[in-house]
This record gives C-alpha cells, sequence and structure tokens, in this order.
C-alpha cells in the first residue's frame, strides 16, 4: 500500500514511523503551501471550513504523487470533522481517483469498521506482535514530541535569540524522528530537552502569559494559523496551548483533564456542542482562574461549535476579567492581518497589566 | 401566563404539538410576527457575526417576542429521533440567546433528547408541564390532547400540505381538498430546512413563486418517515444532524423515485452542516440520475428577484425537456 496521510504541527514524525513499519510505503505530501489550499479550495464546497478545504488539497498532492490509499480520522459528529472522511473519499472518486480512503473511527463508535480498518494497515507484511511494538514507538514519540513543544513555548518568549531556540528544537525533532525504539526515543527526548535548556534566556523577563483554545485542527497545524505560537512566542509572549495530541500536558498548568474543563464549562454552556466547543468555553475559565492574560480562540470560518462558544465569550471576559480573542480563519486570513490583531490585542494586556500594576 | 414561542427554527416542525399543550396548560400561546427584515436586522444586530441567517433571525424573533410574554419557549433540542443530533447551534441555542439579549423573560430551556428513550417526548412534555400545574392530571390531558393535534398535523404534510396550508384546517377541523395535481405539470423536490424552505421571508417566496408557475412541489416533510429510514440505509455514512439527514434521504428518495422533474436545494448561508449537505446531494444526483439540481443559497441580502430569474430559467428549462413549453 502506497498511502499518505494529513499533516497535523509534528504528528507526521509518529505517523510515518508507524505506517513505515508495518511495511507500507509512505507517501509525503508536501507540507500544506498556498497551492494546497488553492487545490483545495478549486474542489471542496465552498462553504465547508478550512481543515476540509486543506486537507482536501493535501489529498490530491497525495495522489498525484502516487499515493492509492489514504488515512484519517473519522467521528460521530455533532462537529462537521467527523465526515470530511467520506465526503473526501467520493470527492476524489468522482474525480476520477479510485483512492482507498481508511477512516480510522473511535473503536468504541464502530468496533467493527475500526478493526477492519486497523488490519488493512497491518497487513500483509507484518503481524499483531510487531504491530503492538510499532505502536507503542509511535505513541513514545507523540509524547515525546508534545513535550518538546511545551518547554517551547514556555522557553521562546525568554530566550536571548528566538532563532536559536528555534532552531535547537527542529534539531531536537530530528532526534525523535531517528529514535527506533521505546528507549532510544526516551534518550532522544532526553537530550532533545537538554539542548534546549542549555540555549540562554533572559531569567528577570516576565512575559504575558495566553492561553491557546479553539479546534484542533487549526490550533495544532501551523500552516493554517499562520505559525501563531511562533509569532507570539517571538513577540515574547508565553502561550499554552490547551490541545496536545497525546492530550497530556508537561506540568498540567492548566488542568487535570477533561472532566474539570467540562465542569469548568457547565455554568456557561450545559451541553456538549461538538467539536471543541464546550472544552472552549471551560478552558477559558481555568486561564482566568490560573490568572493567564488572555486567552486566543482559533477556529475555521463557519466552525459551529466554536462560534456557539463564542458568542458566550464576552459573558466570561464578563465575570472573569479575561479578554478574549476569537481568530476565524479562512482561505483569505492573511498573515499581516493576524499580525496586525495580535499587536493590537497584545497592546490591550500590557495595558491592563500596567494598570493592575499600577493598583 | 403569556408562553412565547419564536416562529423559525423547529416552529414548523412542532408548532401543532406546542399550541394545544401549552393550551390545555391554561397559559396563551403568542407567537412572534412572521419573519420580515426588521426582525432579522435586529437578530443581526444581536449575534455574533459569524452565524448562519437562521440563528440571527432567530434571535431577531426573540427579541420581538420578549417583552410581550412571561416566559420563552426555547427548548435544547438534542435529539429527535433517538440517533442524531441537532445542529450544534440547537444544542447550545438557549445558552446562546441568553448571554446575547439582555433583559429576557425567564426561558423553558428543558433538554428534549430523544436518546434516552422512546417515551423522552411525553416524559419532556411531562418536566415542561409542570412548570405550569401540579395537576398530574391536566398536564396528560393537555398532552394528549397536543398528540392528538399532531399526529393530524403529520398525516396533512404527507398528504402534500405546506404548514402554511395545514395550520388553518387544523384550526378548523376541515379535511384538504383533492390536490388538483395537474397531470403534466413538472413536480419539483424543494429539499431544505423546515424553517428556510416555509419561511417565506427566508426563502424568498419560493414556494409560492412555483406554484404560481403550475409546479407541483414536494418538501421532505412530504416523504415519509418509513421512506427516509430506508434511505438511511443507502448511503455508506450518513451525516450527524437530523434535519440535514432529512434533506440528503428526501433527496435520495425522489432520486430513486424518479417522479420528479428537477430537485432545488435551499441552502443557508453560513450554514456549516448544508456545506456537506450540498455536496453529498450533488455526487448522489450526478451518481444515480439524470435528475437536473439547483442549489440556491439564501443570506440577508439575497434579492427576490435575483432568485426569481434563476427558479425561472430552471423552471423553464425542465418544462422545455418535458415537451410542455
Ligand atoms: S443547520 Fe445550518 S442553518 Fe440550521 S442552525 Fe445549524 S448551521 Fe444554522
Amino acid at each position: 500500500m502506497k498511502i499518505s496521510f494529513p499533516y497535523m504541527g509534528t504528528s507526521h514524525i509518529a505517523i510515518s514511523y508507524l505506517l513505515e513499519n508495518l511495511g507500507h510505503e509512505v507517501i509525503y505530501p508536501p507540507k500544506p503551501t498556498k497551492k494546497t489550499l488553492s487545490l483545495g479550495v478549486q474542489h471542496s464546497p465552498e462553504f465547508a471550513c478550512l481543515p476540509f478545504k486543506i486537507l482536501m488539497g493535501t489529498y490530491l498532492e497525495a495522489v498525484e504523487a502516487g499515493a492509492d490509499s489514504l488515512t484519517t480520522s473519522g467521528g460521530f459528529g455533532p462537529c462537521r470533522a467527523g465526515y470530511y472522511g467520506e465526503l473526501h473519499k467520493r470527492i476524489l472518486h468522482d474525480m476520477g481517483y479510485p483512492v482507498k480512503m481508511l477512516v480510522l473511527e473511535p473503536p468504541l463508535m464502530a468496533p467493527l469498521t475500526f478493526y477492519r480498518n486497523v488490519k488493512s494497515l497491518v497487513r500483509p507484511t507484518s503481524s499483531w506482535t510487531n504491530f503492538y511494538r510499532v505502536f507503542r514507538v509511535a505513541w513514545e514519540k507523540l509524547r515525546a514530541l508534545d513535550e518538546l513543544e511545551g518547554l517551547l513555548h514556555e522557553l521562546r518568549p525568554l530566550a536571548v535569540s528566538k532563532q536559536q531556540i528555534t532552531k535547537t528544537y527542529e534539531r531536537g525533532l530530528g532526534y525523535i524522528d531517528d529514535a527506533g525504539s521505546v528507549s532510544k526515543v526516551l534518550e532522544a527526548k532526553d537530550a532533545a530537552l537538554q539542548d534546549m535548556r542549555a540555549v540562554p534566556v533572559d531569567e528577570t523577563f516576565t512575559p504575558l502569559k495566553i492561553g491557546i483554545i479553539g479546534e484542533i485542527y487549526v490550533v495544532l497545524e501551523p500552516f493554517v494559523n499562520h505559525d501563531i505560537e511562533k509569532m507570539l512566542g517571538d513577540m515574547g509572549v508565553y502561550v499554552h496551548r490547551s490541545i496536545f495530541l497525546t492530550n497530556w500536558t508537561k506540568d498540567n498548568a492548566v488542568s487535570n483533564g477533561e472532566k474539570d474543563i467540562r465542569a469548568m464549562a457547565v455554568p456557561y454552556l450545559n451541553q456538549l456542542v461538538g467539536g471543541h466547543g464546550q472544552n472552549s468555553i471551560g478552558e477559558t475559565v481555568i486561564y482566568a482562574n490560573k490568572g493567564f492574560d488572555g486567552v486566543i480562540q482559533l477556529a475555521p470560518f463557519t466552525c459551529i461549535p466554536e462560534i456557539v462558544a463564542k458568542s458566550i465569550m464576552p459573558t466570561i471576559t464578563r465575570d472573569k476579567g479575561i479578554p478574549v480573542m476569537t481568530l476565524f480563519l479562512d482561505e483569505q486570513t492573511g498573515r499581516a492581518g493576524v499580525e496586525t490583531r495580535m499587536e493590537a490585542f497584545l497592546d490591550l494586556l500590557k495595558e491592563k497589566r500596567n494598570k493592575q500594576e499600577a493598583i | 401566563m403569556r408562553v412565547g414561542i419564536p416562529m423559525t427554527l423547529s416552529f414548523f416542525t412542532f408548532y401543532p404539538l406546542w399550541k394545544p399543550f401549552f393550551e390545555g396548560l391554561g397559559a396563551e400561546v403568542v407567537v412572534s410576527p412572521i419573519s420580515n427584515k426588521a426582525l432579522l436586522d435586529e437578530g443581526v444586530k444581536e449575534t455574533v457575526n459569524d452565524a448562519c441567517v437562521p440563528i440571527k433571525l432567530l434571535h431577531g424573533h426573540v427579541s420581538a417576542l420578549k417583552d410581550k410574554v412571561d416566559i420563552l419557549f426555547l427548548p435544547r433540542l438534542v435529539s429527535l429521533d433517538g440517533k442524531n443530533t441537532l445542529c450544534p447551534k440547537f444544542l447550545g441555542l438557549p445558552d446562546m440567546v441568553r448571554y446575547s439579549i439582555s433583559e429576557l423573560p425567564e426561558i423553558i430551556e428543558n433538554r428534549l433528547d430523544m436518546k434516552k428513550s422512546r417515551f423522552e417526548l411525553y416524559r419532556f412534555m411531562f418536566r415542561v408541564g409542570q412548570r405550569f400545574t401540579d395537576n398530574k392530571l391536566q398536564i396528560l390531558r393537555a398532552i394528549w390532547q397536543a398528540r392528538y393535534n399532531f399526529s393530524r398535523y403529520r398525516k396533512l404534510l404527507l398528504h402534500g400540505l405546506t404548514p402554511a396550508e395545514a395550520f388553518p384546517l387544523l384550526e378548523s377541523g376541515e379535511e384538504p381538498d383533492k390536490a388538483a395535481e395537474t397531470g403534466d405539470a413538472i413536480k419539483l423536490a424543494v429539499l431544505g430546512y423546515p424553517y428556510a424552505l416555509y419561511d417565506n421571508y427566508v426563502s424568498v417566496g419560493l414556494l409560492k413563486k412555483l406554484k404560481e408557475h403550475g409546479v407541483n412541489v414536494v418538501t421532505p416533510e412530504m416523504v415519509s418517515e418509513k421512506d427516509l429510514k430506508k434511505m438511511s440505509k443507502t448511503l455508506p455514512k450518513n451525516l450527524f444532524w437530523y434535519y440535514s439527514n432529512r434533506v440528503v434521504w428526501a433527496a435520495q428518495h425522489y432520486l430513486r423515485d424518479q417522479t420528479v422533474d428537477g430537485m432545488i436545494h435551499v441552502t443557508a448561508f453560513g450554514c456549516g452542516p448544508d456545506a456537506m449537505t450540498n455536496r453529498l446531494i450533488e455526487l448522489e444526483a450526478k451518481e444515480n440520475s439524470q435528475i437536473p439540481l439547483m442549489s440556491i443559497t439564501i443570506d440577508e441580502h439575497t434579492g427576490e428577484a435575483g432568485v426569481a430569474t434563476r427558479v425561472e430559467a430552471f423552471v423553464d428549462l425542465l418544462k422545455r425537456k418535458k415537451g410542455i413549453l
């Protein structure tokens, strides 16, 4: 099977390891670019959200590059993302690409489909024991990647040279990529973290603290959000991201898990609304309680759960005094625009902080 | 006690159930005015600008009602068929409204989730009823009456009537005239959410216009539950939203049935689910039939004239194809 999959942050390092070691040929589509986007836009429904369009473009580039199978995650609503795979497949077929689409539905909701799809991933050259071994390494890689990123966000605002910290981090990604067993991954991770900690920082600087919330794909894939975390880090802001792929935060700085987040959301939104909507509410409350200076909500244009969340944000700002900025992203959103809005938001937060200090 | 019901969203599905129910509880039912520009403008002011047109309109309806009633009926509709949920905006509706519009009266925001059990609808009504009276017998009687009226309503729709045609018959108890379906006229399936199709303002008078052209119109509400359910098995994976699924299934039904000459899909501007729904119908139509399909997207600036021209051209095309013109 010549298989490909969408980019999402750095996760391709773990996913490609998994697929390659199960005996598949991995076709790397180019990382998403302007071209990917315009290709995706051309073949997607006009009001599909941005992630749909970028994935569409990615798939088209992948099949052009020779992929005959694609894997992606599924879901059962009420957010649209769960239907993406199905519709992508139909559009591809309609365009004359007979690709196989392995939609990994949540195992509990569709045990049979899950089993069948995993099985077709495992076969023919691999065995279940090998699958287990490889899967564990891949999982460990994912966790290591998350940990590296967490540290990067902490250090970037303090680093004397922003360029140096970014370079060191990227070198660390390479260590993780090269590691071929659980213990090697752990070693690689320690080495990478150590390298990063060795980068000189300015300890006296207290950065603004901003929490990032929103829909998972636009939060995790830098191409879609104009690398907002780097943008902010370079401006000297500490960003804490609410979502990591392994759902695991280094120091539990934000919360003790999903349950807490839900509980915090309930006074404002006592209902799961799909996607990440209810979480967005809960996380904002938690960031406020933890003394963060502000929250940035990232959402694809027309993303319903985030619209529901957004409409409730002003009330949280009023109750808890935490400014929230919502960025709805679509193909027209330019980097310059994001930067300007970001700067304005930072000014607001700085002013607020100065006022508080004056008191 | 005056209960306010906005004339949008689930109104066209459930009004004949809620009205006799609340009246049976001794309340007076107040319905918001028919959608109009002022209502929409008001709603646009109150809602996040990223919301879809129907949600903006709802906010307008609520604003129009809020000073005229003692209590607002805005239940949290989670699932109406025990399987799928409604669009997330329905799920978050009471919260959205509460945080967007100030000085609201009390809200009945009870949750209706038929995933819980088959009788959840009646349990839900019972819970709502208890806010009005302690007399359990009276609540049961109100539910019974409402149920009766509701099942009549559903029959009238299946009979081919639109809600606007059915409502007066429910009041008067009359039977519908046997619709004079002219055999040689063209028949169009008009697909879309009840709150888009049956709201004359939102649909810019589409149904009326088609009827003026002598077109026989059928909608998703005119397909029986049984037929819809059959269609739900034809797709490898169904959508997740109640109203969207019904639109897709109805489309499937009419495509297979081959009794319609064309289909029009009315989609709401800014509607998340519709982006998927529309493409799905398009692909189904392309794969399975020769039936022409036209999509109309409705937003707050849609002009009546623009839609009229497109619809006329489409109808002419179908007539020519059928050799009527
Ligand atoms: S289904 Fe579409 S039009 Fe209806 S409320 Fe949801 S997003 Fe809006």
